[in-house]
Protein backbone atom coordinates (compact mmCIF):
# COMPACT_ATOMS: atom_id res chain seq x y z
CA UNK A 1 0.00 0.00 0.00
CA UNK A 2 1.88 3.01 -0.93
CA UNK A 3 -0.28 5.49 0.93
CA UNK A 4 1.01 4.11 4.14
CA UNK A 5 2.27 6.60 6.48
CA UNK A 6 4.90 4.84 9.25
CA UNK A 7 6.70 5.84 12.03
CA UNK A 8 9.12 4.34 13.93
CA UNK A 9 9.63 2.01 17.58
CA UNK A 10 6.01 1.05 18.21
CA UNK A 11 4.53 -1.02 20.61
CA UNK A 12 1.07 -2.87 20.14
CA UNK A 13 0.04 -1.58 23.26
CA UNK A 14 0.39 2.16 21.60
CA UNK A 15 -2.78 0.86 19.41
CA UNK A 16 -4.90 -0.56 22.11
CA UNK A 17 -7.53 1.51 23.99
CA UNK A 18 -8.04 1.49 27.36
CA UNK A 19 -11.95 -0.12 27.14
CA UNK A 20 -11.87 -3.64 28.02
CA UNK A 21 -13.22 -6.34 25.61
CA UNK A 22 -16.87 -7.71 26.81
CA UNK A 23 -16.34 -10.84 24.32
CA UNK A 24 -16.37 -14.09 26.17
CA UNK A 25 -13.45 -15.40 27.70
CA UNK A 26 -12.11 -18.14 25.30
CA UNK A 27 -13.21 -15.76 22.04
CA UNK A 28 -11.15 -15.69 19.35
CA UNK A 29 -11.47 -11.98 18.57
CA UNK A 30 -9.54 -11.50 21.28
CA UNK A 31 -6.64 -12.75 19.52
CA UNK A 32 -7.60 -11.34 16.41
CA UNK A 33 -7.57 -7.67 18.55
CA UNK A 34 -3.80 -8.45 19.39
CA UNK A 35 -3.35 -9.32 16.03
CA UNK A 36 -4.54 -6.35 15.09
CA UNK A 37 -2.05 -3.76 17.28
CA UNK A 38 0.95 -6.31 16.51
CA UNK A 39 -0.02 -5.60 12.92
CA UNK A 40 -0.17 -2.06 13.67
CA UNK A 41 3.32 -1.71 15.48
CA UNK A 42 4.98 -3.92 12.98
CA UNK A 43 3.93 -1.78 9.98
CA UNK A 44 4.07 1.45 12.67
CA UNK A 45 1.27 2.97 11.25
CA UNK A 46 0.39 6.72 13.03
CA UNK A 47 -2.87 5.88 14.60
CA UNK A 48 -3.95 9.71 13.72
CA UNK A 49 -3.97 8.26 9.73
CA UNK A 50 -5.37 4.73 10.07
CA UNK A 51 -8.71 3.75 10.75
CA UNK A 52 -11.01 0.72 11.90
CA UNK A 53 -14.07 0.40 10.42
CA UNK A 54 -16.79 -2.12 11.80
CA UNK A 55 -20.85 -2.92 11.40
CA UNK A 56 -22.32 -4.93 13.93
CA UNK A 57 -21.51 -8.25 16.02
CA UNK A 58 -19.71 -9.57 18.34
CA UNK A 59 -16.32 -8.53 16.19
CA UNK A 60 -17.37 -5.45 14.87
CA UNK A 61 -16.51 -4.21 18.63
CA UNK A 62 -12.79 -3.96 17.62
CA UNK A 63 -12.91 -0.32 16.68
CA UNK A 64 -13.07 0.71 20.34
CA UNK A 65 -10.64 -1.50 21.39
CA UNK A 66 -8.27 0.11 19.28
CA UNK A 67 -7.06 3.50 19.63
CA UNK A 68 -6.58 4.63 16.09
CA UNK A 69 -9.76 5.97 14.79
CA UNK A 70 -12.53 4.01 14.15
CA UNK A 71 -16.61 4.10 12.98
CA UNK A 72 -18.89 1.53 14.38
CA UNK A 73 -21.00 1.65 11.37
CA UNK A 74 -24.34 0.15 10.70
CA UNK A 75 -24.72 -3.29 10.64
CA UNK A 76 -23.58 -4.60 7.19
CA UNK A 77 -22.36 -1.74 5.72
CA UNK A 78 -18.66 -1.41 7.26
CA UNK A 79 -17.38 -1.59 3.35
CA UNK A 80 -19.61 1.20 2.06
CA UNK A 81 -18.23 3.53 4.72
CA UNK A 82 -14.67 2.24 4.24
CA UNK A 83 -14.35 2.35 0.21
CA UNK A 84 -16.09 6.18 0.42
CA UNK A 85 -13.40 6.90 3.75
CA UNK A 86 -10.30 5.73 1.24
CA UNK A 87 -11.75 7.24 -1.74
CA UNK A 88 -12.21 10.29 -0.52
CA UNK A 89 -9.00 10.31 2.14
CA UNK A 90 -6.43 7.76 0.12
CA UNK A 91 -3.81 9.09 2.81
CA UNK A 92 -5.29 6.87 5.25
CA UNK A 93 -4.75 3.12 6.06
CA UNK A 94 -8.85 1.67 6.01
CA UNK A 95 -9.20 -2.12 7.97
CA UNK A 96 -12.45 -3.14 7.90
CA UNK A 97 -13.80 -5.92 10.61
CA UNK A 98 -16.63 -8.12 10.29
CA UNK A 99 -17.82 -10.97 10.72
CA UNK A 100 -19.58 -13.97 9.04
CA UNK A 101 -22.71 -12.57 9.49
CA UNK A 102 -22.39 -8.99 9.08
CA UNK A 103 -20.12 -9.39 6.05
CA UNK A 104 -21.36 -12.44 4.36
CA UNK A 105 -24.95 -12.19 4.97
CA UNK A 106 -26.50 -8.68 6.11
CA UNK A 107 -23.58 -6.74 4.13
CA UNK A 108 -22.69 -9.91 1.49
CA UNK A 109 -23.43 -7.62 -1.11
CA UNK A 110 -21.29 -4.98 -0.41
CA UNK A 111 -18.76 -7.47 -0.26
CA UNK A 112 -18.82 -8.70 -3.63
CA UNK A 113 -19.04 -4.62 -5.13
CA UNK A 114 -15.90 -4.13 -2.60
CA UNK A 115 -13.84 -7.03 -4.38
CA UNK A 116 -14.96 -5.73 -7.56
CA UNK A 117 -13.89 -1.69 -6.77
CA UNK A 118 -10.84 -3.32 -5.90
CA UNK A 119 -9.81 -0.19 -3.63
CA UNK A 120 -6.80 -0.26 -1.66
CA UNK A 121 -8.84 -1.47 1.85
CA UNK A 122 -7.74 -4.43 4.19
CA UNK A 123 -11.41 -6.12 5.05
CA UNK A 124 -11.08 -9.12 8.10
CA UNK A 125 -13.96 -11.42 8.67
CA UNK A 126 -13.87 -13.18 11.98
CA UNK A 127 -15.41 -15.85 10.90
CA UNK A 128 -17.46 -18.08 13.67
CA UNK A 129 -20.05 -20.04 11.42
CA UNK A 130 -22.81 -18.17 13.76
CA UNK A 131 -24.24 -15.40 14.49
CA UNK A 132 -23.09 -14.73 18.59
CA UNK A 133 -24.21 -11.38 19.71
CA UNK A 134 -27.84 -12.40 18.88
CA UNK A 135 -27.57 -15.75 20.13
CA UNK A 136 -26.74 -18.39 18.36
CA UNK A 137 -28.86 -18.33 14.79
CA UNK A 138 -27.08 -20.00 11.57
CA UNK A 139 -25.36 -17.48 9.39
CA UNK A 140 -23.99 -17.91 5.86
CA UNK A 141 -21.09 -20.15 6.55
CA UNK A 142 -22.97 -22.65 9.19
CA UNK A 143 -22.84 -26.18 8.10
CA UNK A 144 -26.31 -27.22 7.23
CA UNK A 145 -26.47 -29.65 9.57
CA UNK A 146 -25.94 -27.68 12.87
CA UNK A 147 -29.00 -28.22 15.19
CA UNK A 148 -30.04 -26.39 17.62
CA UNK A 149 -33.60 -25.30 19.33
CA UNK A 150 -32.75 -22.05 16.74
CA UNK A 151 -32.27 -24.30 13.47
CA UNK A 152 -33.87 -27.81 14.45
CA UNK A 153 -32.42 -30.50 12.21
CA UNK A 154 -30.30 -28.35 10.71
CA UNK A 155 -30.86 -25.29 7.69
CA UNK A 156 -30.04 -27.87 5.11
CA UNK A 157 -28.21 -24.85 3.47
CA UNK A 158 -24.71 -25.26 1.74
CA UNK A 159 -22.56 -23.08 3.68
CA UNK A 160 -21.13 -19.54 1.36
CA UNK A 161 -17.77 -19.91 0.64
CA UNK A 162 -16.25 -16.58 1.11
CA UNK A 163 -12.58 -17.33 -0.29
CA UNK A 164 -13.75 -18.23 -3.61
CA UNK A 165 -16.35 -15.51 -3.83
CA UNK A 166 -14.09 -13.01 -3.06
CA UNK A 167 -11.41 -14.41 -5.96
CA UNK A 168 -14.17 -14.60 -8.15
CA UNK A 169 -15.36 -11.07 -7.33
CA UNK A 170 -12.04 -9.18 -8.06
CA UNK A 171 -10.81 -9.26 -4.43
CA UNK A 172 -6.68 -8.62 -5.25
CA UNK A 173 -5.18 -10.29 -2.24
CA UNK A 174 -7.52 -13.67 -0.30
CA UNK A 175 -5.63 -15.07 2.81
CA UNK A 176 -7.32 -17.44 5.67
CA UNK A 177 -5.63 -17.12 9.41
CA UNK A 178 -6.72 -18.80 12.65
CA UNK A 179 -7.16 -16.59 15.64
CA UNK A 180 -5.45 -18.71 17.93
CA UNK A 181 -2.15 -17.73 16.20
CA UNK A 182 -2.02 -14.41 16.86
CA UNK A 183 1.25 -13.96 15.57
CA UNK A 184 0.81 -15.36 11.75
CA UNK A 185 -2.41 -13.64 12.01
CA UNK A 186 -0.45 -10.31 12.64
CA UNK A 187 1.87 -11.20 9.90
CA UNK A 188 -0.55 -12.36 7.24
CA UNK A 189 -2.32 -8.91 8.12
CA UNK A 190 1.15 -6.90 7.52
CA UNK A 191 0.97 -8.28 4.56
CA UNK A 192 -2.55 -7.55 3.57
CA UNK A 193 -2.39 -3.77 4.51
CA UNK A 194 0.66 -3.71 2.31
CA UNK A 195 -0.65 -5.12 -0.60
CA UNK A 196 -2.18 -2.73 -3.07
CA UNK A 197 -6.33 -3.41 -3.77
CA UNK A 198 -8.49 -4.66 -1.64
CA UNK A 199 -7.20 -7.78 0.86
CA UNK A 200 -9.54 -10.13 2.10
CA UNK A 201 -8.46 -11.97 5.23
CA UNK A 202 -10.99 -14.54 6.58
CA UNK A 203 -9.99 -15.06 10.38
CA UNK A 204 -11.21 -18.67 11.57
CA UNK A 205 -12.24 -17.51 15.10
CA UNK A 206 -14.62 -19.31 17.68
CA UNK A 207 -17.49 -18.93 19.17
CA UNK A 208 -16.68 -20.98 22.47
CA UNK A 209 -20.48 -19.81 23.95
CA UNK A 210 -22.73 -21.43 20.89
CA UNK A 211 -20.08 -23.36 19.15
CA UNK A 212 -17.78 -24.56 21.60
CA UNK A 213 -17.23 -27.30 18.93
CA UNK A 214 -15.18 -24.73 17.64
CA UNK A 215 -12.26 -25.11 20.18
CA UNK A 216 -11.17 -28.05 18.42
CA UNK A 217 -10.36 -25.64 15.63
CA UNK A 218 -6.57 -25.56 16.79
CA UNK A 219 -6.30 -28.93 16.32
CA UNK A 220 -7.68 -28.71 12.70
CA UNK A 221 -6.02 -25.39 10.97
CA UNK A 222 -2.60 -26.24 9.20
CA UNK A 223 -0.42 -24.50 7.17
CA UNK A 224 -1.50 -24.16 3.13
CA UNK A 225 0.78 -26.52 1.60
CA UNK A 226 1.22 -24.25 -1.43
CA UNK A 227 2.71 -20.88 -1.55
CA UNK A 228 0.30 -17.78 -2.69
CA UNK A 229 -0.23 -17.65 -6.53
CA UNK A 230 -1.37 -14.87 -8.54
CA UNK A 231 -3.68 -17.18 -11.17
CA UNK A 232 -7.04 -16.74 -9.73
CA UNK A 233 -8.17 -20.30 -11.51
CA UNK A 234 -5.10 -21.82 -9.97
CA UNK A 235 -6.31 -19.95 -6.55
CA UNK A 236 -10.13 -20.45 -7.23
CA UNK A 237 -9.36 -24.65 -7.70
CA UNK A 238 -6.93 -24.68 -4.66
CA UNK A 239 -9.61 -23.38 -2.44
CA UNK A 240 -12.54 -25.12 -3.53
CA UNK A 241 -11.06 -28.29 -2.95
CA UNK A 242 -8.95 -27.59 0.60
CA UNK A 243 -10.58 -28.85 3.57
CA UNK A 244 -10.96 -25.23 4.95
CA UNK A 245 -8.19 -25.08 7.36
CA UNK A 246 -5.26 -24.36 5.04
CA UNK A 247 -3.52 -21.19 6.58
CA UNK A 248 -1.69 -18.46 4.83
CA UNK A 249 -1.48 -15.92 2.02
CA UNK A 250 -3.32 -18.50 -1.06
CA UNK A 251 -3.32 -15.34 -3.25
CA UNK A 252 -1.65 -12.34 -4.30
CA UNK A 253 -3.40 -10.70 -7.20
CA UNK A 254 -2.04 -7.74 -9.51
CA UNK A 255 -4.50 -5.50 -10.08
CA UNK A 256 -4.44 -1.94 -10.20
CA UNK A 257 -6.49 -0.39 -6.96
CA UNK A 258 -9.26 1.82 -7.58
CA UNK A 259 -8.03 5.59 -7.74
CA UNK A 260 -10.23 8.15 -7.69
CA UNK A 261 -10.13 10.18 -11.02
CA UNK A 262 -10.45 14.27 -9.73
CA UNK A 263 -9.82 15.68 -6.76
CA UNK A 264 -12.68 15.66 -4.23
CA UNK A 265 -14.87 18.28 -5.19
CA UNK A 266 -15.34 21.39 -2.43
CA UNK A 267 -18.76 23.01 -1.99
CA UNK A 268 -19.06 26.42 0.16
CA UNK A 269 -21.54 25.20 2.14
CA UNK A 270 -23.51 28.67 1.75
CA UNK A 271 -23.79 26.81 -2.33
CA UNK A 272 -24.90 23.54 -0.65
CA UNK A 273 -27.70 24.93 1.34
CA UNK A 274 -29.14 26.60 -2.04
CA UNK A 275 -29.36 23.78 -3.60
CA UNK A 276 -31.51 21.86 -0.98
CA UNK A 277 -33.79 24.81 -0.78
CA UNK A 278 -37.35 24.17 -1.55
CA UNK B 1 25.46 -17.16 17.32
CA UNK B 2 22.69 -20.20 17.98
CA UNK B 3 18.82 -20.13 16.64
CA UNK B 4 16.65 -20.24 19.13
CA UNK B 5 13.52 -22.70 19.21
CA UNK B 6 11.45 -19.56 18.26
CA UNK B 7 13.26 -18.58 15.03
CA UNK B 8 15.15 -16.06 16.31
CA UNK B 9 19.02 -15.41 15.95
CA UNK B 10 21.00 -15.57 19.41
CA UNK B 11 24.32 -14.14 18.91
CA UNK B 12 25.07 -12.70 22.30
CA UNK B 13 23.89 -12.89 25.99
CA UNK B 14 22.15 -9.55 25.46
CA UNK B 15 20.11 -11.16 22.89
CA UNK B 16 18.93 -13.70 25.34
CA UNK B 17 18.14 -11.37 27.98
CA UNK B 18 16.09 -9.87 25.48
CA UNK B 19 13.97 -12.73 24.52
CA UNK B 20 13.38 -13.53 28.20
CA UNK B 21 12.49 -10.13 28.64
CA UNK B 22 10.23 -10.20 25.64
CA UNK B 23 8.84 -13.79 27.55
CA UNK B 24 7.66 -11.77 30.60
CA UNK B 25 6.25 -8.91 29.49
CA UNK B 26 4.24 -10.92 26.74
CA UNK B 27 2.81 -13.38 29.80
CA UNK B 28 1.99 -10.20 31.63
CA UNK B 29 -0.10 -8.73 28.85
CA UNK B 30 -1.54 -12.29 28.43
CA UNK B 31 -2.27 -12.39 32.29
CA UNK B 32 -3.47 -8.59 32.44
CA UNK B 33 -6.09 -9.53 29.19
CA UNK B 34 -7.39 -12.47 31.50
CA UNK B 35 -7.51 -10.91 34.73
CA UNK B 36 -9.54 -7.85 32.46
CA UNK B 37 -12.10 -10.40 30.81
CA UNK B 38 -12.79 -11.97 34.50
CA UNK B 39 -13.64 -8.53 35.93
CA UNK B 40 -16.03 -7.58 33.28
CA UNK B 41 -17.50 -11.00 33.94
CA UNK B 42 -17.84 -10.67 37.44
CA UNK B 43 -15.62 -13.61 38.87
CA UNK B 44 -13.13 -11.69 41.52
CA UNK B 45 -11.66 -14.93 43.07
CA UNK B 46 -9.92 -15.44 39.17
CA UNK B 47 -9.24 -11.64 38.79
CA UNK B 48 -6.87 -11.92 41.72
CA UNK B 49 -5.44 -15.12 40.81
CA UNK B 50 -4.97 -13.49 37.40
CA UNK B 51 -3.70 -9.94 38.17
CA UNK B 52 -1.28 -12.06 41.11
CA UNK B 53 0.32 -13.88 38.12
CA UNK B 54 0.79 -10.61 35.84
CA UNK B 55 2.10 -8.63 38.67
CA UNK B 56 5.20 -11.79 39.11
CA UNK B 57 5.74 -12.42 35.42
CA UNK B 58 5.91 -8.52 35.81
CA UNK B 59 8.40 -8.53 38.76
CA UNK B 60 10.48 -11.54 36.59
CA UNK B 61 10.61 -8.79 33.68
CA UNK B 62 11.96 -6.23 35.63
CA UNK B 63 14.66 -8.45 37.70
CA UNK B 64 15.73 -9.37 33.69
CA UNK B 65 15.51 -5.43 33.10
CA UNK B 66 17.74 -4.78 35.98
CA UNK B 67 20.38 -7.23 34.72
CA UNK B 68 20.81 -5.51 31.59
CA UNK B 69 21.93 -2.59 32.93
CA UNK B 70 22.09 0.67 30.82
CA UNK B 71 21.05 -1.81 27.30
CA UNK B 72 17.59 -1.00 26.41
CA UNK B 73 15.91 -4.30 26.71
CA UNK B 74 12.95 -3.11 25.28
CA UNK B 75 14.00 -1.90 22.12
CA UNK B 76 16.09 -4.84 21.71
CA UNK B 77 13.53 -7.53 21.69
CA UNK B 78 11.70 -5.22 19.20
CA UNK B 79 14.72 -5.36 16.97
CA UNK B 80 14.51 -9.21 17.16
CA UNK B 81 10.88 -9.14 16.02
CA UNK B 82 7.95 -11.25 16.74
CA UNK B 83 8.23 -14.63 17.37
CA UNK B 84 8.71 -16.06 14.29
CA UNK B 85 7.38 -19.55 15.00
CA UNK B 86 4.24 -20.01 16.71
CA UNK B 87 3.82 -17.73 20.37
CA UNK B 88 5.84 -16.80 22.96
CA UNK B 89 6.55 -19.80 24.49
CA UNK B 90 5.33 -18.56 28.24
CA UNK B 91 2.25 -17.04 26.65
CA UNK B 92 -1.11 -18.64 28.40
CA UNK B 93 -3.57 -20.01 25.25
CA UNK B 94 -6.39 -17.49 25.42
CA UNK B 95 -8.82 -19.52 23.95
CA UNK B 96 -9.06 -21.81 26.84
CA UNK B 97 -10.56 -19.23 29.29
CA UNK B 98 -13.93 -20.17 30.17
CA UNK B 99 -16.39 -18.23 32.11
CA UNK B 100 -17.06 -20.59 34.73
CA UNK B 101 -13.38 -21.63 35.04
CA UNK B 102 -11.79 -21.91 38.84
CA UNK B 103 -8.56 -20.73 39.95
CA UNK B 104 -7.59 -24.44 39.55
CA UNK B 105 -7.82 -24.03 35.74
CA UNK B 106 -5.52 -20.62 35.99
CA UNK B 107 -2.84 -21.83 37.83
CA UNK B 108 -2.85 -25.13 35.20
CA UNK B 109 -2.81 -22.20 32.12
CA UNK B 110 0.02 -20.90 33.77
CA UNK B 111 1.77 -24.34 34.30
CA UNK B 112 1.56 -25.03 30.84
CA UNK B 113 3.35 -21.52 30.44
CA UNK B 114 5.45 -22.13 32.88
CA UNK B 115 6.76 -25.70 31.32
CA UNK B 116 6.71 -24.27 27.97
CA UNK B 117 9.36 -21.74 29.15
CA UNK B 118 11.38 -23.94 30.76
CA UNK B 119 11.57 -26.37 27.59
CA UNK B 120 12.22 -23.39 25.52
CA UNK B 121 15.05 -22.23 27.48
CA UNK B 122 16.44 -26.12 27.86
CA UNK B 123 16.60 -26.32 24.38
CA UNK B 124 18.83 -23.33 24.08
CA UNK B 125 21.22 -24.82 26.46
CA UNK B 126 21.10 -27.65 24.47
CA UNK B 127 21.72 -25.59 21.32
CA UNK B 128 24.32 -22.61 22.27
CA UNK B 129 27.81 -23.07 21.11
CA UNK B 130 28.85 -20.13 22.97
CA UNK B 131 29.53 -20.56 26.71
CA UNK B 132 28.25 -17.33 28.11
CA UNK B 133 24.94 -17.74 26.07
CA UNK B 134 24.39 -21.48 27.57
CA UNK B 135 25.32 -20.17 31.06
CA UNK B 136 22.66 -17.63 30.99
CA UNK B 137 20.42 -20.05 29.68
CA UNK B 138 21.04 -22.21 31.97
CA UNK B 139 20.13 -19.80 35.16
CA UNK B 140 16.57 -19.28 33.70
CA UNK B 141 16.34 -22.75 33.07
CA UNK B 142 17.02 -22.87 36.94
CA UNK B 143 14.75 -19.76 38.00
CA UNK B 144 11.90 -21.55 35.43
CA UNK B 145 11.82 -24.65 36.83
CA UNK B 146 11.45 -22.76 40.16
CA UNK B 147 8.90 -20.85 38.96
CA UNK B 148 7.03 -24.28 37.85
CA UNK B 149 7.39 -25.75 41.69
CA UNK B 150 5.92 -22.35 42.85
CA UNK B 151 2.92 -23.36 40.22
CA UNK B 152 2.63 -26.95 41.62
CA UNK B 153 2.38 -25.24 45.80
CA UNK B 154 -0.23 -22.90 44.30
CA UNK B 155 -2.46 -25.43 42.90
CA UNK B 156 -2.15 -27.62 46.31
CA UNK B 157 -4.44 -24.80 47.53
CA UNK B 158 -7.14 -25.63 45.32
CA UNK B 159 -8.86 -29.09 44.81
CA UNK B 160 -9.30 -30.01 41.20
CA UNK B 161 -12.84 -29.19 40.30
CA UNK B 162 -15.08 -31.83 39.49
CA UNK B 163 -15.46 -32.65 35.64
CA UNK B 164 -18.98 -30.93 35.89
CA UNK B 165 -17.59 -27.97 36.18
CA UNK B 166 -18.55 -26.18 32.95
CA UNK B 167 -22.07 -27.50 33.22
CA UNK B 168 -24.20 -24.14 32.90
CA UNK B 169 -27.75 -24.54 34.56
CA UNK B 170 -28.57 -21.41 33.24
CA UNK B 171 -27.08 -21.35 29.93
CA UNK B 172 -26.76 -18.27 27.78
CA UNK B 173 -29.13 -20.04 25.49
CA UNK B 174 -31.28 -23.51 25.67
CA UNK B 175 -30.00 -25.08 22.30
CA UNK B 176 -31.79 -28.45 22.78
Amino acid sequence: MSSIQTRLACNPADYKSDIKPIWCPGCGDYHVLMSFTRAFAELGLLPEKTVVVSGIGCSSRIPAYTSCYGFHGVHGRSLALATGLKVTRPDLTVVVASGDGDGYSIGGNHFLHACRRNVDITYVVMDNRVYGMTKGQPSPTTEPDFDTALSPGGTGLSPFHPLVIALAAGANFVARAFSGSPNETASILVEAIRHPGFSFVEVLSPCVTFRPDEREWKNRVHPAPVAATNDPGKAARRIMTDDGFNIGILYRGNRLPYQAKAEPRTIDLAELEREFEL
Amino acid sequence: MSKAPSGHTVSSPVDLLAIAYRIEADAVQRYTLLADQMEIHNNPELVKVFRDLARAEGIHAEEIRKQAGDIDLVARAERLGRWQKGESPEEVDLGSAHYLMTPWHALELALAGEKRALGFFTSITETAKDPKIKEMASEFVEEEAEHVNLVYRLMRKYSKPADTWAQDLDPPISQD
